[in-house]
């Protein structure tokens, strides 16, 4: 049931735009699963290395305007240089956004060494402005606050095997249905194998994970990458979904409503930030029929410190602990089971 | 270089006030271990009590200054008394969660009460500006300056020859020793937020005539406090004041000399340079190890 | 619980039949800014050796603990571990050479099972490939099961196999420490420092404790302890390195060091001369 449940959530969602065809409602989606995307990368450091990056959207932005500037092409002058850049593809804008924002999760990487605690949260924000400061006013490069419009939406295929480009809702909400599953996928082997146990120590208890023997910079350096890497990937969908971005991208509230989203649905665990971006997502649509932006905003941050008061964990592990004690038989049953199996073929290993 | 005088002086005068942000930030930090994200929105709410006392309802206009410093004071005390006094022994991150919480709660409950178009606060002050030599300085900057620099002095008075500020001391070096040796540290926190909330509300009342008064305009503040603490090391108030005044002439050299778009900047140019050479601020002493 | 197989003959000289010292301490000192932790300290370990660094309180063992592992920074001297020395390695460095210390307090991973945390000791025994893991490759998932048997291998060597599936904070006091010591030895390592392992221990977790550092110097471990039940290192170690005030009063076989009148002094004090 565990292993399949995944799947049908997945095969729901895939049936999706087959009976919802309210554009409006299809877009909402599309963009909770953008910063679904978001939150799951985010996951990855602040559940599992333990690592609070306050500056993610940066890496979402950054994804965003270098898959942007590919697609668009640009021509900028640099110490007396002419850099231009002619229009490439946007699946190419795509992989080069994720391989920037990669790039810079190494740098973030490297600095959460140097700076750790509220130090690294800060240094993370300050990071993100700057990069936020650099796309306001790099005019030539990024438009400025003039926004870059006119972003190529995404097209699949080659010359030779014919094409076709996503103007629509639909092939959006594939695409990044696709992307979703994918990251699932990779965050998911990821913290399931030794990578993932190196990061869980080091989020448990630095010291003892070191002198263990494991090389803490690498496996958060590594984390950091992967993170900024899937962050960037989102960063690059929005810019091809909505096709014109501009400096708001890097606001930190897209940061805090990733973090809402992780913690409301349990940091640590793979369905935490899936939950809680869909409640994220969907809650506003419902609020917004009732009450203006701004009683919205402080709902949420109202629920952000409630959650901490009352489901310091999170949804999912909250929703697991109930399953458990209604079922303890079962799972008892099947704990039970499993381990001297184990422990019997273990048993032949051993002289 | 003409123009380097001025420079200094703006630089000053700005100083000032985000030495009082920083100060009451640091506090914060350095006593209850709190990254308070909420300090802008604190800065922001004493901008907006300077208007409603002084704007609004035409108040003099020191006395609202005083009434928004109160008004901060309480705010503090009521945020402590409920947000954290019950998480006293959480992890830094989970205040950092609680304090982003109540930013976010609180940011739009001022869009809300006020509308999201500036607010201007008249001064009561002569137009003319001062001018000696090269330097040109409005009447109302001095004043601001002035108030500042008092205010400093007086959070100085405070931390360093009474008996409160003795009990703060004490609690920042070890809490625990401190509550052993009697001192109430739960009064002792709640006192410190309440005096960081206040310095941050005065930056805000002092600052709000100066410019004008927006919902958004905590948000920067929050950032370039978190700079000037940085610069100075975290619980370094002699720090945050050098930092604060740091920070304005970074800030000033880097809008007059590179671009003024990169004038926000600067604050965390200095966060992330400062932190990667010098991870415990521009002032801290050697620490002993282990 | 059987007492394993142990040729540590208790009381008598140790016979020097190793070779080399695998682990020198060279007249390392540590001073704290004005401070002197330890003055001038020299021992060495030899292999398969369990020897004991004990002292009263504030003689500085924790100190020399730490320097030992490379924790601390010696202000001079050196400490070397078959014939590398240690200034300036990293923790995870000190590690791969075969050298690692269980800790006092937080000995074990708290949040996740015993199971799971001697699969991260393990770590040091795997060398997983970061895209044949993303791919989900066979061979990566075979890594990984023969892992796990090993972990298996390792919670039956301690002696703490029925608590696989408890969390590591969840254990009694007794068992984590026996954890601690089944993570350290999860990485592989051929010489353990073990920092006041059974202090706070009742009396039968100690003497399954002690059981288990017999079985593992039958097995050819070295051990250092750190420590400061007297008993209980009198009885277990080959040799014993005692630490006061900085520096070394004594360094022998128990037998030696029980009638050694400076040990005798250092830990009675000086009002009992005519004890």
């Amino acid at each position: 049931m565990r292993k399949i449940f995944p799947w049908l959530v997945v095969l729901f969602f895939a049936t999706v735009p087959l009976w919802l065809h309210a554009q409006y409602y299809l877009n909402t989606l599309i963009v909770t699963g953008l910063f679904m995307l978001a939150a799951m990368s985010l996951n990855l450091l602040l559940g599992y290395t333990g690592q609070l990056n306050l500056g993610q959207v940066a890496f979402f932005g950054i994804g965003a305007y270098v898959s942007a500037l590919t697609s668009l092409g640009f021509s900028i002058t640099v110490f007396g240089f002419e850099i231009t850049h002619d229009p490439w593809p946007p699946l190419i804008g795509i992989l080069l956004g994720t391989v920037a924002a990669g790039l810079c999760g190494y740098v973030i990487g490297k600095l959460s060494f140097r700076v750790r605690g509220a130090y690294f949260v800060i240094v993370t924000i300050s990071f993100a402005e700057v990069v936020r400061l650099v796309a306001l006013n790099w005019v030539e490069l990024t438009n400025g606050p003039l926004a870059l419009p006119g972003i190529p939406p995404i097209t699949l295929g080659f010359d030779w095997t014919g094409s076709i480009t996503l103007w629509g809702k639909i092939g959006n909400y594939y695409v990044i249905l696709f992307f979703i599953v994918l990251a699932y996928i990779i965050i998911k082997r990821l913290v399931e194998s030794p990578f993932g146990r190196a990061m869980i120590a080091l989020r448990e208890n630095e010291t003892l994970a070191m002198s263990l023997g494991i090389n803490v910079t690498r496996y958060l350096v590594l984390a950091a990458v992967i993170s900024g890497a899937i962050a960037g990937t989102a960063g690059c969908l929005y810019a091809h979904y909505i096709q014109i971005i501009d400096p708001m991208i890097f606001m930190f509230l897209n940061t805090v409503t990733m973090v809402i989203m992780v913690i409301t649905g349990g940091k640590g665990t793979l369905a935490g930030p899936v939950v809680g971006g869909l409640i994220f997502g969907i809650v506003p649509v419902i609020l917004r029929k009732y009450v203006g932006p701004e009683v919205q905003w402080i709902l949420y941050g109202a629920l952000m410190i409630l959650i901490v008061f009352v489901l310091p964990e999170g949804v999912v592990p909250a929703v697991e602990r109930w399953f458990e004690r209604a079922a303890p038989s079962a799972e008892k049953k099947r704990g039970d089971a499993a381990a001297p199996s184990v422990g019997l073929e273990a048993g032949k290993g051993a002289r | 270089m003409g123009e380097l005088p001025q420079h200094i002086v703006n630089s000053l005068i700005m100083g000032g006030t985000y030495a009082l942000l920083g100060i009451g930030l640091t506090l914060i930090f350095g006593i209850m271990k709190i990254v308070n994200f909420a300090h802008g929105e604190l800065y922001a709410f004493g901008a907006y009590m300077m208007y409603l006392f002084a704007g609004i309802l035409g108040l003099n206009f020191f006395l609202s200054i005083l009434f928004a410093v109160c008004a901060g004071m309480v705010l503090g005390a009521a945020i402590e008394l409920l947000l954290l006094r019950s998480k006293r022994s959480a992890d830094i991150d989970t205040t950092m969660l609680i304090m982003i919480g109540a930013w976010i709660v609180m940011q739009n409950a001022e869009r809300m009460i006020w509308g999201g178009v500036a607010k201007s606060i008249p001064s009561p002050l002569p137009a003319t500006p001062l001018v000696i030599g090269p330097v040109s300085v409005s009447w109302l900057r001095v004043l601001v300056l002035v108030i500042a620099l008092a205010l400093i002095g007086a959070t100085y008075f405070l931390i360093n020859r009474t008996k409160l500020g003795k009990a703060m001391r004490a609690t920042f070096l070890d809490s625990n020793t401190a509550a052993l040796m009697g001192i109430n540290t739960g009064a002792i926190y709640t006192a410190t937020f309440a005096l960081g909330s206040s310095l941050a509300a005065a930056a805000g009342a002092l600052l709000g005539p100066v410019f004008v008064v927006s919902p958004t305009m905590g948000d920067l503040a929050a950032l370039k406090a978190f700079a000037i603490v940085i610069l100075g090391g975290l619980g370094n108030i002699t720090g945050a004041t050098v930092g604060g005044f740091i920070l304005a002439f970074a800030e000033e050299m880097g809008a007059s000399y590179i671009s003024s778009g990169y004038r926000d900047a600067m604050g965390f140019l200095i966060i992330i340079i400062v932190l990667l050479f010098r991870p415990t601020g521009l002032f801290a002493r050697s620490e002993r190890v282990g | 619980m059987t007492a394993p197989t142990s040729i540590a003959v208790v009381g008598t000289a140790a016979p020097v039949l190793r070779i080399d010292p695998v682990l020198k301490i060279d007249n390392v000192a540590v001073h704290f800014g004005g401070l002197i932790a330890i003055s001038d300290m020299s021992f060495d370990v030899r292999e398969g050796e369990l020897v004991s660094l004990i002292g009263p309180n504030g003689a500085g063992k924790t100190t020399a603990f730490n320097v030992i592992t490379g924790f601390h920074k010696p202000t001079r001297g050196q400490v070397t571990f078959k014939g590398v020395p240690l200034n300036g390695l990293k923790p995870h460095q000190v590690t791969a050479l075969g050298l690692v210390r269980t800790f006092q307090r937080t000995s074990v991973f708290d949040k996740i099972t015993v199971f799971e945390n001697v699969l991260t000791g393990l770590h040091r025994r795997t060398s997983p490939r970061l895209f044949g893991t993303l791919l989900g490759l066979q061979t990566e998932r075979r890594a990984e099961e023969a892992l796990r048997e090993e972990a298996w291998d390792v919670l039956k060597l301690v002696g703490i196999e029925a608590q696989a599936d408890e969390l590591g904070g969840s254990l009694p006091y007794g068992d984590q420490r026996l954890l601690g010591v089944a993570l350290a030895l999860a990485t592989g390592a051929s010489a353990l420092l073990l920092d006041e392992p059974v202090s706070g221990m009742n009396a039968s977790e100690t003497a399954r404790f002690v059981a288990l550092l017999r079985n593992l110097r039958a097995n050819g471990k070295t051990i250092l302890l750190v420590e400061h039940d007297m008993p209980m290192v009198m009885g277990v170690s080959d040799r014993i390195v005692v630490l006061n005030y900085g520096r070394i009063i004594a360094n022998g076989p128990p037998s030696a060091i029980q009638n050694d009148p400076d040990v005798i002094q250092a830990y009675l004090g000086k009002g009992v001369k005519h004890a």
